[in-house]
This record gives structure tokens, sequence and C-alpha cells, in this order.
């Protein structure tokens, strides 16, 4: 047994002059405030990478500046799927007694501490060194790459696509935390700047300054109920050249197992926090899970299904898209608002239900999967 | 030692069969990634195939390769049955067949797909 017993967010967007350390220590604070704990009853830290502060040992020197001398700690680097790797394996350190109280946390002053093309540079680095890298990808076209051959194969055209990141944004627009305020339509996706190609600027999330954090606790430590019922994870290629076919992608291999450790079905589902660092990587990742039919996912945002008011409200703080992406922050705030929606606290954004969730996270080019279910208990 | 194909400067494309199980590789290592064997033999690709996938760059981000957009990356399926990553002509369809020749890339010799008639 394992619950998710805290979590904490910044907001994202600019922090001007706060460094990586700031960023995690906020959310940190918040996060064990939010399960009532006390710093000194922590002991395990797992903590990510920050692409501005390279460190060889991130977490010990998170539990140096933050107070704590945890019984277990290390930095853990899945790309993306970072947080929902270190929530699985803060579930199985509970599990098995190791520790009783892991802190989960990451934060990066991605935006203001590194240049736009430092980031981008540094991010282009999940391709080949010598067969990737010299012909000058970067990470919009490595899937870029993805989108043109899923609309071949799948027929989905770009406007579907567009549908994705005004459902973030719409989202977004009700959290005050988010890194952007303006509504945007269909019409201006298509008209955003070229990127690489299909994908367009508001195709894109942004990069960003922020923090996010959790606890996972052997037992609850207050009101709220949420265990993690059951996850798993899938690896099968790191490269955009080595992916395999369409159809055999690591979503769907996770997905299966992580039903088969839960016991649940995707018709158990209430509540969806799915990958979104492209609205191709939203729209797929929605269709692997089995949340909609192949192809028919944009068919479903626009029935309004994915809203907060549908059949399968969907990253209801706004996603990577739009409430922003700070490296493995971004996907840790999907897990904080998918625990804020399951006890009932997230405010104007709540959802009817929410009593069980599936989280989705992705890492590289579709290259590492996790796949989470929790439940309310 | 080094390959002599485009990696390091030389008009050529290689990859690596393997004696064991009759894999074929195009990243270059010690053994085979199917099998494990470490009877390799280095091959010289045609240079032909069709195009997988395109995503034409038009935001880069490097000065070097700024001086370059728009590029269009590629994913070729080559003959030999192994998929790389290259550049291609700006008019590249999924499914077009193919052949390569190579061009100068921000300082480096890289792969440089075009259609066959």
């Amino acid at each position: 047994m394992s619950y998710i017993t805290g979590v904490g967010l910044t907001s994202y967007g600019k922090h001007e002059g706060l460094t990586s350390l700031d960023l995690m220590s906020k959310a940190a604070e918040l996060a064990i405030a939010d399960a009532g704990l006390k710093r000194v009853e922590i002991d395990g830290i797992l903590c990510s990478y920050s692409t501005v502060s390279l460190h060889i040992m991130l977490a010990t020197v998170f539990a140096e500046h933050f107070g704590i001398r945890p019984a277990y700690a290390h930095a853990v680097q899945v790309g993306g799927a970072t947080g929902l790797a270190m929530s699985m394996l803060a579930h199985h350190l509970v599990e098995a007694g190791v520790v009783k109280h892991v802190l989960v946390v990451g934060g990066e002053n991605r935006l203001t501490g590194q240049s736009r093309d430092a980031s981008i540079v540094a991010l282009a680095q999940v391709g080949h060194p010598d067969y990737e890298v010299p012909l000058g990808p970067t990470i919009p076209a490595y899937y870029g790459l993805v989108a043109s051959r899923y609309m071949h194969e799948y027929g989905v055209t770009e406007e579907d696509l567009a549908e994705f990141a005004v459902l973030m944004r719409t989202h977004a627009l009700k959290h005050p935390g988010a890194q952007f305020h303006e509504p945007i339509t269909v019409a201006d996706v298509m008209a955003s700047k070229p990127v690489a190609s299909p994908l367009k600027l508001l195709d894109c999330c942004p990069v960003s300054d922020g923090g996010a954090a959790f606890v996972v606790s052997c037992a609850p430590t207050n009101q709220a109920r949420v265990k993690i019922r059951g996850c798993a994870q899938a690896h099968t290629h790191q490269h955009a050249t080595a992916a395999p076919a369409l159809s055999e992608l690591g979503a769907e291999i996770s997905i299966a197992k992580a039903k088969q450790a839960s016991g649940l079905s995707i018709a158990d589902v209430r509540y969806a926090a799915v990958y979104d660092s492209f609205t191709i990587t939203l729209a797929m990742l929605l269709e692997d899970l089995g949340l909609a039919k192949r192809g028919e996912a944009a068919a479903r945002v626009r029935s309004g299904d994915f809203s907060r008011d549908g059949e399968m409200p969907l990253n209801t703080h706004g996603g990577l898209l739009s409430y922003g992406h700070c490296g493995v922050g971004g996907a840790m705030a999907h897990l904080v608002e998918t625990h804020l929606q399951m006890t009932g606290r997230a405010g104007n954004r709540q959802v009817r239900d929410a009593s069980v969730a599936l989280l989705h996270g992705d890492g590289g080019v579709l290259s590492s999967h996790v796949s989470m279910f929790l439940e309310r208990v | 030692m080094k390959p002599l194909d485009w990696t390091t400067g030389h008009e050529a494309i290689l990859y690596q069969a393997c004696a064991s199980c009759r894999k074929v590789q195009y990243f270059r290592r010690g053994f085979c990634a199917a099998c494990g064997s470490t009877e390799l033999t280095e091959k010289r690709a045609s240079g032909k195939g069709t195009v997988y996938t395109t995503s034409i760059v038009t935001r880069a981000a490097t000065p070097e390769t700024r001086a370059h957009v728009p590029y269009n990356i590629v994913l070729v399926d080559t003959e030999e049955g192994f998929r790389m990553m290259a550049h291609g002509a700006g008019d590249l369809a999924i499914g077009d067949p193919v052949s390569a020749r190579f061009t100068q890339f921000a300082g480096r010799l890289v792969p440089y797909f075009e259609k066959v008639a």
C-alpha cells in the first residue's frame, strides 16, 4: 500500500532570481505541509535532474540545502517520464518497507536560468550524438517526425492537433498559477509561427520556471485518501531513428501492464492526466492508452468529453501546453492537479467525480513510458 | 576505430550486418544488438530507400544551424533494411522513393535525400 499524502506546486512561468534549488524547496515545503508532516519525518528523497544546475548528486545537494538527512536518496532521470517514474519507485520503496515517507521533488529555473537556445540545445541531446544531433534536429523536430507519420497513417489533420492546444489553454484560464492567461482559438494555433512541420508554436509547450513536489507515504497522514493502485513502465528505444512502428510504441505496453498491476480498466477511469509536451503527444497517447479510439481523440475534444464537465476530464490545470513545462516538474503538475481533484480541492476547476485517475508520462521521443492508476479510498 | 562514413566526413553511409542472426543495424557498435554476436560485417549502403517521415525545421537552436533554415529532417527506410535520419529536399512526401547525395550543413557533411523518378 502507498498513498499520496501531500502535494505542492508553484506557479509556472518566470521566477526571476530563483534557482532550481529554490523552486524545489518551495514546492517541497508546500507538499510536506499539505501532508501534515514535519521535515524530520521525511526519510526518503527522490529528485529529478536540472538542465540548469547539472550535478552528479542532486538529491544529496537538495537534502542538505533543505535540511533533511534521509535514509534513502538519489536522483532519477527518465526525461519527461521522470515524475511518474519517481512516484512508481516511491510506491515500491514504501511498499517494501524501506522508508515511510518519500518526498518526490522536481524544479528548474529553465526559463530565466538559461537562454531559450541553450534549453533547446540541452534537450536536443536526447538525439544520437553521431547519427542524429549533427543533422540539427530539435525536440519539436523529433515530434514533428512522429506527427507527420501519425497524420499519414490515421488521417489526423493539423486542425485536429490544434484542438488540444485550445483545450489546454481553456483549462489553464481557470488556474491562477498557469503560465498563459489569454484564450486561443484553432485559427490562432494554425496561424502561429511554424517551428518543425507540422508543429507550430502553439502546438509546443513553453519553457518555464517552476517546481512541484509530493509525498508518498505508507499510510494516510490526513483526510486525503489517495492510493497508488498500480503502475508500470515500458522502454522501447531512446532515439527517434530506433523507434518501433507507431502500433508498437511503449504507451500500449505500459498501460496493459498497469491495468494488470491495478486490476483496473479504462472503464473505471474518471479523470485523466496525460503528458502533453506537444499536441501530437497528447493526441497519440490518448489513443494509445485507450481513452479515445484510434484517430478519434480530436473529435472527443470537440464534443467536450475531455472538458471539466465532460465524460473524461483531462489535465484540468492546463497541462504542459498551457500551465507550463519546467522540465521534470512540468508533468509532476499533472499529478498535483489530479490529487487536488481527487480530494475535492480543485476549486472552480473541480470535476464531478475523480475517484479513479489514470496518469501517463512519456520521456525522450516516446521512448520511456510510465502509466499509473490512483484511487480515492 | 572510427567508421569512414558521413559521421566522420566521408561520403558514405555504412551499416553493420550480423553473420549470426542476419539482422542489420545502423548505429555502429561492437556487437549485434539483436543477438549479441560480434560477427559483424561493415557494409556500404546504396543510398536508396523510401521516406518514412519528414519534418521541416524553421526554428533552429544554434547560430550555425539557423543559417540553414528551413531544412527538412527525414527518416528514410533504406533498401538494406535499416532506418536512418538525414536531410532531404523540401518537397519530399511519405512513401517517396529516394536516393542520397551529400551536402554541407553547419560545417559538417550530411546525407541529403532527393526523390528519384
